[in-house]
Formats: C-alpha cells, structure tokens, sequence
C-alpha cells in the first residue's frame, strides 16, 4: 500500500516547494563565509605579532611591507629569552595560574554540589548570590582591597603588597563565583536519579561527587578550569595595582613595564613576549580539547 | 526474611499531605505492586521505604528493624528508576558491580555476582558496553542487574516500564515476573498501569488522593472491588456508572436505572441491597465485558435489553459498542460477528451476577 502511494506521488507534477537540500547547501555556504570571515578577523592580530616578532628594531621602524619579514631574525626570542626577568614573570605567572586554578576547582566543585544537590535552608538564595558577586565590576575592590591589606598588615604583622603569591589569594575572587556558577549549571543537569542510584549503591556524599558527578561533568569541569587558567593568566588590573617591584610581576604587567620604557616602545619585544605568552592557555585548550568528549551524559538516562 | 511494614506512615511536602497514615504488611517474598492514578502517593511511599524522602510521621520497617532514621545504603533495599538511572560513564559491568565495589567485596566474588545476574537477564554479552549503546529495553535490564547483584532485602520498582515501548513493556513484565520467580526477593513495585499491576502481582494495593483504598489480591479486587475508584480504576476499558434506584415491589428488589429501563435485583443480593431501598445517593456499576450480545443460552440473572448503538470501536478479538443511558454513556464488549453497527438498534444483555451498588455519599460498595 505504502509503496504504491509513495511512488504516485513521485509521478504527480511536483508544486513548487522549497527543497530542504538547496536550504542546506545555502545554510552551509552562509556558514562557511561568516566562518572565514571571522577566520580573518581573529587570526590577523596573532599573525601580526608572529611576523613583527621576527623583525629587527630597524627593520620594524622601516616603511617596509609590515606583513612581510624581509630579514628574519631570533634576536628578539634570544634576547628575551636570555633576559632573566622575562623568564622571572613567567614562572611567576605560571605558578600563580596553577595554584589560583587548584584552589578555584576545589573550591567551587564543593560548592556547586553543595548547591546543587544538598537542598538546604537559603541555598538557591545562595547560588544566586554567588552569582552576583562576579558581576562586582574589579575595579571597584581596589580601595576596599587596599584597606583590607592595611588591616592586615595592621593586626598581623603580614604584608600582603608587593608579593606575586597574594594573586594567589585574590585571583579566586574572579574565578570562584562564575566557576561555582557553570559547575552549579552542569551538576543541576545530571539527572536527580542518578545520586539517588549511587545514594542506594552505597555511596556517601563524597562518593558520589567523585566517582559520579566529577566524571559526568567532566566537560564543564574542563570549560570551568580554562575558564579559570585564563582569567588568572590574562589578568592585568590586579597585578599592576598590587604589584610594583621588578621580581614580583606576572607576565601581561612585566611585558607592558619593563618592555615600554618611557614613550619608547620595544615592539619586537613586546610582540615576542605576548605570542610566548600566548602559547600556555593555547597548549591547555589543545591538550583539554582532547578530553572534551560532548555527550558524555547520553544513555544515563532516557533521552 | 524480609517483610515490610508501614504503620500509620505520612508524609507532608510543607503541609501539603502527599501520604496520610497508611498502614501496610508486605510478607516476605511477596511482590507488591502499588498502583493509583498519578499525585496518589504511590511514587512517596516507595521512595520513603528507599529511605530517599524522610517519614513525616509512622513507622517503617523492613525485616523487623525500623528504618525511619536508617539512610538508604544500610537499609539492604536495591531499586530500579524509571529512568533507568545507569551511570554513564561505567561499562555495564561496572554499573551492576558500583555497589559491590563500594562494600569492597573480594573481586572474584563480585565477577561471580554480576555473571549470575547477567545470566539470569541475558546481558552477558553487553557486560564491556556503555549505557549509550544500548537500547531501551537492555538499559532496563542492566538497571535491574543492578538491583540484583547487591542480593537486597527488598526490590524497589519506581514505574520501570513507563519509558518503553509498548510491545517492549509486555516483554519486560513478563521478564520481571520471571526474575521475581528465580531470585524471590520481597518487591514493591510502583507503577500507574493497572496492567502491569494486575499481571506482576501477589497483591495489588490501590491507592488515591494519599491514602490506600483497597489492598487485594488482582481478582479480589477485580471481581469485589470495595470503593467507587477501585471499581473504576482496576479494569479497561473502565467499569460503567449509572445513577439507580433499588425499588421494592411485591418483595422482589428491582434496581431501576431509568424510567423505561429497570432490572431485578439477583436474589442472592436482595439482603444486602434491601436496607437501601428508595436512597437517591446510589450508582449502579456494571462491566463493559459483563454487557455482551445476547448468546443462544442466557443464565439467570441475565437479562436483555435494546438500545440504539452510538459508536462501535472494533478491537480484532471483540467490538466495544457504546450507547446512552439516560445521557450517560455506557460502553459494552460484544463478539465482531454480533451484527453491531453505529447507529442501529441491538439487543445485549446485561450479567447482573457481576453487578456493584455504590453509595456515591460514602463511595463504598454495597
């Protein structure tokens, strides 16, 4: 029966409708344009600094072709490089990063699962007020931060300025509350039945955050985590109010200050520094993006 | 040994009751099967035997130690989801042993464990699968491996079928009949279809509006349905209503349905029914299956009647007919062959042995 209706249908003359192949291909071709598009604008800034960071000061002052390297050379990299301070503000940086996204990931995995599973008396109140504070714009802790600090020095003796580990202790400011936030979203998403499961297998609540929840929500675990490592790698307002000697910058502060000296700018330099700068968080989402699986939820659950 | 009591349980979602003082004894062994139209209770009360949702007020025991303050994983109870509740992240076979593994039981002793439960359920070969590539069907029983591997005390079913297809369902209920046969572990199982409920069970109990109506064995409460909702609920499609009147002639009892259309009361009955002779409050309830062409040799207390076919539905195996009573419509079971037509008159026969008198102000059965 079916057959025989399919196949006069084909005979029929065909009206005039779109077709959904011809709508794809468009879609796709629109796609790949707006793609490009934005291909360009994104990669041009990168490879700008790639190209400058291979030219020399003279070459760079030359009224050349800015997007061709006539002379290429690595004096800038080795001089970096050999520079002990720019080495000084990357680890600085780089122990700052891994330290601000330990703390952050610890902190805000407890506290999103406490949020989202262990309903409590003022806990959705809670998680919105979690939320709130990462809209606080930073600038405005600047003064409250400073008095802080006083107070600090004040009763316990402990200096707090001038010092590349006290980013250690503000960075989770930034990082904590949007991290609890997109935890709080991926752990509210995991099925109710899946704890309760793991509550009847046995499990004790920490448990079943481990071996339940953290694999389950390792793709916003992931998302979190870079999230984190970029804000306290890329941070600069921070750093360049808490921070002033030479020994204690971090990598975005230590490039402006002691590359610009005056109304002279190092651009080979300063172009180097921030492509090598550049190149941690690349590596992270490269080597994460690996571990990003989409998905991993399907079959948990119907669906 | 493990039987099951709730005595006087209730429970309240910030005073909004959602149980209201139940009592029940759920025998060792037994399969039970709590069943009600959705918001009854049914849900609650299994998942605070699970010891997922504290006790309001009462008392539950299983195996003769109160549990209310027992958390979940040292009540011995294993249950299975509706949603399957699989971790996603695990093979099959870490799935059923997650539990196992938890109590650190010896290894040898868990891949003996999860072997025979893969077996029982056919799942050996999925054992080294994740949960998304499996279908609907084998999820369910690898949740149910889950259960049975931990060896509980009681099996808690939260409506395990509802997410399966029909021809799926029938399968998996005559599946979870089986596994109840073999491993004869105490069972609640929880589910919204009286179909389910009538087939797996031991006893059915029914309940609405938070309390029980009935606790019965699945003909009990077919064939003697207590309340008003009992009658209604347990069979498909649904047993007939009809306001009535029992009238008094000549000692005789005559139960009078409409002005035109009035049968005699069996006599068996006349005792019970007499006291309540010219109430206005009262229903008659009757079967479609028990309202049927009228055969070649009719039994007392069958008595025919005509009226004007509305819609006929045929079904294969029979054809329900439905008409009007007074305006209430009335659905019977006829054999295809009986001649029903929509819109033509017919003769059917209406079984009184089976009849119910409600009294709608109390809506209990008479």
């Amino acid at each position: 029966m079916t057959a025989v209706t399919a196949s006069d249908a084909v005979a029929a003359p065909r009206p005039k409708y779109g077709s959904i192949s011809k709508s794809r291909r468009w879609a796709l071709r629109w796609s790949y344009f707006f793609l490009v598009l934005f291909a360009i604008f994104f990669l041009t800034p990168p490879i700008y600094m790639f190209i400058t960071s291979l030219k020399s000061s003279a070459e760079i002052s030359a009224a050349t072709n800015p997007w061709w390297v006539f002379e290429p050379t690595l004096e800038n990299y080795i001089e970096l490089l050999t520079q002990n301070q720019y080495l000084i503000f990357f680890r600085n940086s780089a122990i700052v990063s891994v330290c601000v996204v330990s703390i952050t990931m610890i902190i805000s995995v407890l506290a999103a699962f406490a949020l989202a599973r262990m309903k409590f008396w003022g806990s959705a109140t809670l998680a919105t007020g979690v939320f709130l504070t990462y809209l606080i714009p930073e600038t405005l802790l600047f003064i409250p931060l400073f008095k802080t600090f006083a107070f600090v020095r004040d009763t316990t003796g402990i200096e707090l300025m001038n010092h590349w580990w006290t980013l250690i202790i503000l960075y989770p400011t930034l990082t904590v509350p949007f991290c609890t936030w997109i935890m709080i979203g991926y752990f509210a998403s995991i099925p109710k039945e899946l704890d309760e499961a793991a509550l009847i297998d046995g499990a004790t609540w920490l448990q079943t955050l481990t071996k339940i929840f953290i694999p389950v929500a390792l793709p916003g675990l992931i998302a979190a985590t870079i999230f984190a490592f970029t804000v306290s790698w890329a941070q600069f307002l921070y750093p360049l109010a808490f921070t002033t000697s030479t020994d204690q910058l971090v990598l975005p502060v230590g490039i402006v200050t002691t590359l610009i000296k005056g109304d002279v700018f190092n651009w080979g330099q300063i172009m180097t520094g921030a492509l090598l700068g550049a190149a941690p968080p690349l590596i992270i989402y490269a080597f994460l993006m690996d571990y990003y699986i989409a998905g991993l939820t399907a079959g948990a659950t119907k669906g | 040994m493990a039987q099951v009591s709730l005595r006087k349980v209730v429970k309240l979602y910030d005073q909004t009751p959602a149980v209201r003082g139940i009592d029940l004894e759920i025998a060792d062994k037994e399969f039970i099967v709590l069943v009600g139209p959705s918001g009854c209770g049914k849900s609650t009360t299994l998942r605070m035997i699970a010891g997922l949702e504290e006790i309001t007020d009462g008392q539950i025991a299983i195996g003769g130690d109160v549990v209310n303050d027992v958390p979940p994983k040292d009540r011995d109870i294993a249950m299975v989801f509706q949603n399957y509740a699989l971790y996603p992240h695990m093979s099959v076979f870490e799935n059923m042993s997650f539990g196992l593994r938890l109590k650190r039981v010896a290894k040898d002793e868990i891949r003996r464990r999860v072997d025979d439960a893969a077996r029982i359920l056919d799942i050996t070969e999925l054992l080294d699968r994740k949960p998304k590539q499996l279908s609907g069907g084998q999820r369910q029983r690898v949740a149910m491996g889950r259960a049975i591997v931990r060896d509980p005390k009681v099996f808690l079913f939260d409506e395990p079928l509802s997410n399966l297809d029909a021809k799926l369902r029938v399968q998996m209920r005559t599946e979870i009949k089986k596994v109840h046969q073999k491993v004869r572990t105490t069972t609640v199982y929880v589910t919204h279809d009286q179909v389910e409920a009538m087939t797996l069970a031991d006893r059915v109990v029914v309940m609405n509006g938070g309390i029980i109506e009935q606790v019965g064995a699945p003909n009990d409460l077919y064939h003697s349905p207590q309340t008003k909702f009992v009658a209604g609920f347990i069979g498909s499609p649904a047993m007939n209503f009809l306001p009535c009147r029992i009238e008094e002639a000549a000692g005789a009892l005559r139960v009078r349905l409409s002005d035109n259309l009035s049968f005699p009361v069996p006599e068996d009955r006349t005792a019970r029914y007499k006291p309540h002779a010219g109430k206005t409050s009262l229903m008659f309830g009757l079967r479609p299956e028990h309202i049927t062409e009228v055969p070649r040799h009719v039994e007392p207390n069958q008595h025919p009647f005509e009226v004007t076919i509305e819609v006929t539905e045929p079904m294969g195996m029979e054809t329900l007919v439905y008409f009007t009573i007074d305006g209430t419509e009335i659905c019977g079971r006829v054999n295809p062959n009986a001649g029903a037509t929509d819109g033509g008159k017919m003769k059917l026969l209406a079984d009184l042995n089976n009849m119910h008198i409600i009294d709608d102000t109390t809506a209990r059965v008479l």
